[in-house]
């Protein structure tokens, strides 16, 4: 690899990191504000034009509190939890695929910090991580509500992976790739996954809610009965760590969610935009503000789904503990299995036959 | 005896399919709650906008002049009798001779104290007035204060300014609401509330 490449990666890699801080960072104003306007209220708005200083505020009471561990803590890692909870959660944005490629000096520019042909299973292997932090910030409190929470978390992380994993072995079987930057490209015009696995569709979103541990499934921190779930003795910036974890991990999931089921960065009539674009400014200006619109239509499925989880949040109640094992093993791992035979009959049977239809 | 129609009976049944699979509750709930994201917001910004409060809203007390200026108080008592939290004391004094452009009566209020961590605002001191003197004004509040010794208001805060005279107007919502405009063009000034020091 040589020095430019290599520093185009580099640049690349920071970028992603940078936006991913960026839209969590607003992403916790965004709560607050789609909170108070659904609660009838306005949200945050006296720091900066619509509150959107906010962030920066909260950052900065979060940094100046008092940097407390309890007396009995495991004190190393109890500094361990939340960076683990930051790094895993940072850690699978890399391999995101933002947009197709940019162009300029010869070079192509994949818009995807690493290029992975096991995309998909390291996304899941850093997702599976996630639970660490917790478990090892809930354990090294040394507090019986935190340790709930922890144990809460990792039943419920390990619960739902599996029907998560289930879920999206269908898509592998459609796409027979694990490459994140295939699928996507697969998806081209508006040939989109959600139209061929609705069912699914449903049955991952429903998993990423409890892997985030988003409303309805955020037992690990229900106040009601935890005081604070795993993150009862944190305070300061390392609370803000957990908080800051958890809103990164929703913005990963809903980028992999319009990945895997709403087609990337690819939209209905892109074709037409690209040559038209291309007709008009050359084949590399023309190809980078196409790919810049791809990117463009990305964030907004990304952001949707960003919205929709805050939507979810203050619409539904939390679930009991009994149900949530019951949804979890009961109902959609037997939904995913069924899902993965519908789906492998219709790729043996339907489709050679609609194909010899249409021919 | 029913009172609405919004009762519902509870009911044990058994839960049909489409109730069990929870996803239409849910998008039923969305749409509620989408219908609230966009609702108009009741909220009122309050340090910059201020809600009418009614023509008969019980705020700060005033200790009214008359037309020529002379303070009407005569420091009978009354008041302070009246009051059910004791907030109001005062020391009554002699006119003296000169001073009748001053006071309009025989006798005056030299010192008259409202405690404003007693006052219940229950207006019966503005009842019991023969004289007129002591209202309650309807626009505007005891600003926050910082100090005990700035709860206890003495005449130097109570007594009306003759260049910006407090009187009731506007006694509907409407007429408030063109008094405000008129205020903010410029055309009305003698009820402009005055700025508490």
């Amino acid at each position: 690899m040589d020095l430019i490449e290599f520093s185009i990666k580099t640049a690349t890699i920071f970028v992603v990191f940078v936006l991913t801080l960026l839209i969590a960072m607003y992403s916790t104003w965004a709560e607050r504000k789609v909170a108070g306007f659904i609660q009838d209220r306005m949200g945050p708005n006296r720091a900066g034009p619509g509150g959107l200083l906010q962030p920066l505020a909260d950052a900065g009471k979060m940094f100046f509190k008092e940097d407390f561990i309890p007396a009995l803590a495991n004190k190393w890692l109890f500094i361990a939890g939340p960076c683990l909870a930051m790094l895993t959660a940072l850690l699978a944005s890399a391999v995101i695929p933002f947009g197709s490629t940019f162009r300029f000096n010869g070079h192509e520019v994949n818009l995807q910090g690493v290029e992975s042909n096991i995309g998909i299973l390291y996304v899941f292997g850093v997702v599976a991580l996630g639970v660490y932090g917790i478990m090892v910030g809930g354990w090294a409190s040394n507090n019986k509500f935190s340790l709930l929470g922890a144990i809460r978390a990792a039943s419920q992380n390990i619960s739902y992976e599996v029907a998560m994993g289930l879920s999206l072995i269908a898509i592998l079987m459609m796409s027979s790739s694990l490459s994140l930057g295939e699928i996507v490209s697969q998806q081209h015009g508006g040939n989109w996954n959600i139209f061929y696995q609705p069912l699914g569709f449903i049955i991952f979103i429903t998993c990423s809610f409890a892997e985030c541990n988003r409303v309805p499934f955020d037992l690990p921190e229900c106040e009601t009965e935890l005081v604070g779930g795993y993150h009862t003795e944190y305070g300061s910036m390392k609370l803000g760590f957990y908080l800051f974890a958890e809103y990164i991990n929703m913005f990963v999931s809903s980028a992999i969610i319009s990945v895997l089921y709403f087609g990337g960065y690819n939209y209905p009539g892109m074709d037409w935009v690209y040559t038209q674009l291309t007709d008009a400014f050359g084949t590399q200006t023309g190809h980078n503000i196409a790919t810049l619109i791809g990117t463009a239509v990305f964030f907004g499925k990304t952001l949707f789904f960003i919205f929709f989880y805050m939507w979810v949040r203050w619409t539904i109640p939390r679930f009991r503990y009994d149900q949530l094992m019951n949804l979890g093993w009961k109902k959609l791992i037997p939904l995913a299995i069924f899902n993965i035979i519908i789906t492998g009959a219709a790729v043996l049977f339907l489709k050679p036959a609609i194909t010899a239809w249409l021919n | 005896m029913q009172l609405t129609n919004r009762s519902k009976q509870v009911s044990n049944k058994e839960m049909t399919l489409m109730e069990r699979a929870y996803l239409p509750a849910i998008a039923t709930g969305l749409a509620i709650t989408i219908k609230h994201f966009f609702a108009k917001k009741v909220t009122i910004q309050y340090p910059e906008v201020k809600r009418y409060l009614g023509p008969v809203f019980r705020g700060r007390h005033i200790l009214k002049r008359d037309e020529d200026g002379r303070e009407r108080c005569t420091a009978c008592g009354l008041c302070a009798v009246a009051c059910p939290a004791e907030a109001i004391s005062m020391i009554a004094a002699e006119r003296e001779k000169g001073e009748e452009n001053l006071y309009r009566e025989e006798k005056y209020a030299a010192v008259y104290e409202v405690n404003m961590l007693r006052c219940i605002f229950c207006g019966l001191c503005e009842e019991a007035c023969p004289k007129q003197a002591v209202y309650l004004r309807h626009d505007e509040f005891i600003p926050v204060f910082a100090d005990r010794d700035q709860v206890i208001w003495g005449k130097d805060l109570l007594v009306e300014d003759m260049n910006n005279r407090y009187t009731r107007e506007a006694w509907t919502k409407e007429e408030a609401r063109v008094l405000d405009l008129k205020k903010a063009s410029g055309e009305v000034t003698n009820v402009v509330p005055r700025a508490i020091p």
